[in-house]
């Protein structure tokens, strides 16, 4: 079987700083897969050049087979995407926004109405479906981001930080709609998290990365279950690979505390 | 549609990523996309309308009124009149060069970057922002066209010449608003972008021939009113709104060709935002 997603090499610099080190990676159909890591650990650099935001100076990186620098319009027709911050556009109503991305994916025009209220249902916004997303609450947020992403029933969903700023409550409810879509279709899903607990119950299988490189993959049960010591987490395993200490100039970018600052805001 | 929350999804074998539009086709449909967002925001704030048709309402009514009494600016129409197209043209202008605000506002919500994850390239991305920019324009320009006829100010009501006067608004603005998205592509921070545009608009808009005519102006105005889009703009708004006289052709040609241009100038820079 094709993998969903296989990244070969792939090396990214930002003004001379390495942000992603000669990472391979192999995402296979239908799993759920989690890049797990700090933040500034070159997860967000890693998913944004696999969605083709970034260029791909080194190395290659191909969804479904297709190279995504010389395919980039038919990989993006194979991608729903959610970005790390809250990015549903708060002037609009959430069947509008929705329905921005329905056309923006050409969604056929007999099809459309009938999509988006199933994607607006399938991610229980069909009450609030007609009020302005700025009354929307940080999780129903998130789920209408969902809801965009899937409008195009994509075969690879990119989820960057779905939890990010969000209640316990909250998380939970994203999380059981990401495990409600690959349980209804089996979508490959990949997603970037720094909570070890959520990736070790979501996952299928993990990459812990630190410093733009990736130190272990596999089942989160797997490498636990390698730990010297018994009754252990991911944070174990993460601590097991990289140590307990994070240098401060490399764990978060300006923009990065920017956006999860933004994000919680937005979030109250 | 069921009402029940969380409904599994549907995933028949032709909902799976469907082939979708390309070229001239794609372009036209993520136009019309983007045209549909601005309009549906205008609805949802429509006061908005209104509030951006209180500077132009005080060039026409304060500005204007008052320089038709002088009399002090020679022009082959009344003052009033003469000035109605340059204050449309405006109030079009301060809507489109605040779309690098937009964009940078987008950019920094992560809008922009799930935009250009869908099947649209950024050339197409682009025209579609400067289009709904346009179409924003048209309305803002609408109230300030009710309001000139109010005052009585001589406008045409041939639908034609309407019709191509909002042609022309919206060449203007699509140049406008792409110059802003270079601006925001060039600087990559919403605080200079909002210096840059605020610095600009009022040069540009007394550059031109919007308030006075060309050839009251010294020498070095007039060299720049020559590159300055915006006169091109108000000559073919005044030619078509007023009947006075003016090079339509040229006028529609150097917008036309400074539009692609900065179209093509921002599609190469919009990239770089949304990283």
């Amino acid at each position: 079987m094709t993998a969903a997603v296989r990244v070969h090499g792939l090396r990214y610099a930002f003004n001379g700083s390495v942000a992603v080190s000669n990472i391979d990676l192999t995402v296979q159909t239908g799993e759920v897969f989690g890049l797990l890591g700090p933040n500034g650990a070159g997860k967000t650099t890693t998913i944004r050049a696999i969605t083709a935001l970034l260029p791909v100076p080194a190395g290659t990186i191909s969804i479904f087979g297709l190279d995504v620098t010389r395919n980039r319009m038919a990989v993006r027709r194979l991608i729903g995407y959610v970005p790390q911050m809250l990015s549903a556009d708060s002037d609009l109503t959430g069947r509008e926004n929705v329905s921005l991305f329905a056309r923006l994916f050409d969604v056929p025009r007999r099809q459309r109405a009938a999509r988006v209220d199933e994607v607006i249902d399938a991610m229980g916004l069909t009450e609030a479906a007609d009020r302005r997303a700025s009354t929307y609450s940080g999780g129903m947020v998130r789920r209408l981001e969902l809801a965009q992403a899937l409008i195009s029933m994509p075969r690879l969903l990119i989820l960057d930080e779905p939890t990010i700023g969000l209640d316990p409550l909250a998380r939970s409810g994203v999380w059981e709609r990401i495990a409600a879509i690959r349980r209804d279709t089996g979508m490959t899903v990949l997603v970037t998290t720094h909570y070890m607990d959520e990736a070790e119950q979501a996952c299928d299988r993990v990459a812990l990365m630190h410093r733009g490189e990736i130190r272990v993959l596999g089942a989160p049960e797997a490498l636990i279950a390698d730990l010297p010591e018994p009754d252990g987490d991911l944070d174990d395993v993460f601590r097991a690979h990289v140590g307990d200490h994070l240098d401060d100039d490399r764990t978060r970018g300006m923009r990065d505390v920017r956006a999860s600052r933004r994000t919680a805001r937005r979030l109250g | 549609m069921s009402g029940r929350a969380g409904a599994p999804l549907d995933v028949s074998a032709d909902l799976l990523a469907p082939p979708g539009r390309t070229g001239l086709r794609m372009v036209l449909s993520r136009i019309g996309t983007l045209c549909l967002v601005e309009l549906q925001k205008l609805r949802h704030d429509k006061l908005d309308l209104v509030t951006r048709a209180a500077q132009p309402a005080l060039w026409l009514l304060v500005f204007g009124t008052t320089f038709s009494q002088l009399r002090v600016i020679p022009t082959d129409v009344p003052y009033l009149d003469y000035l109605a197209p340059g204050v449309l043209a405006q109030s079009a202008l301060f809507v489109s060069i605040f779309y690098g605000i937009q964009i940078m506002w987008e950019r920094d919500a992560g809008v922009l970057s799930k935009l250009l994850v869908t099947p649209t390239p950024p050339a197409a991305l682009v025209i579609g922002k400067a289009f709904a920019a346009g179409v924003r324009a048209v309305l803002q320009v609408l109230v300030v066209v009710l309001l000139a006829a109010v005052l009585g100010v001589g406008l045409t009501a041939n639908p034609l010449r309407l019709l191509l006067a909002a042609g022309i608004v919206v060449l203007g603005s699509a140049f406008f608003c792409c110059l802003s998205v270079i601006i925001a592509g060039l600087v990559l921070s919403r605080d200079r972008v909002v210096g840059i545009s605020q610095a600009i608009v009022m040069p540009l808009f007394f550059a031109s021939n919007a308030l006075y005519p060309e050839e009251l102006m010294p020498a070095w105005l007039r060299a720049i009113n020559l590159v300055n889009p915006l006169s091109y703009q108000v000559d073919a708004l005044r030619g078509l709104l007023i009947g006075t006289p003016s090079r339509l052709l040229l006028d529609i040609g150097v917008l036309a060709g400074a539009t692609a241009l900065a179209i093509a100038l921002a599609t190469r820079l919009v990239g770089r935002l949304g990283r």
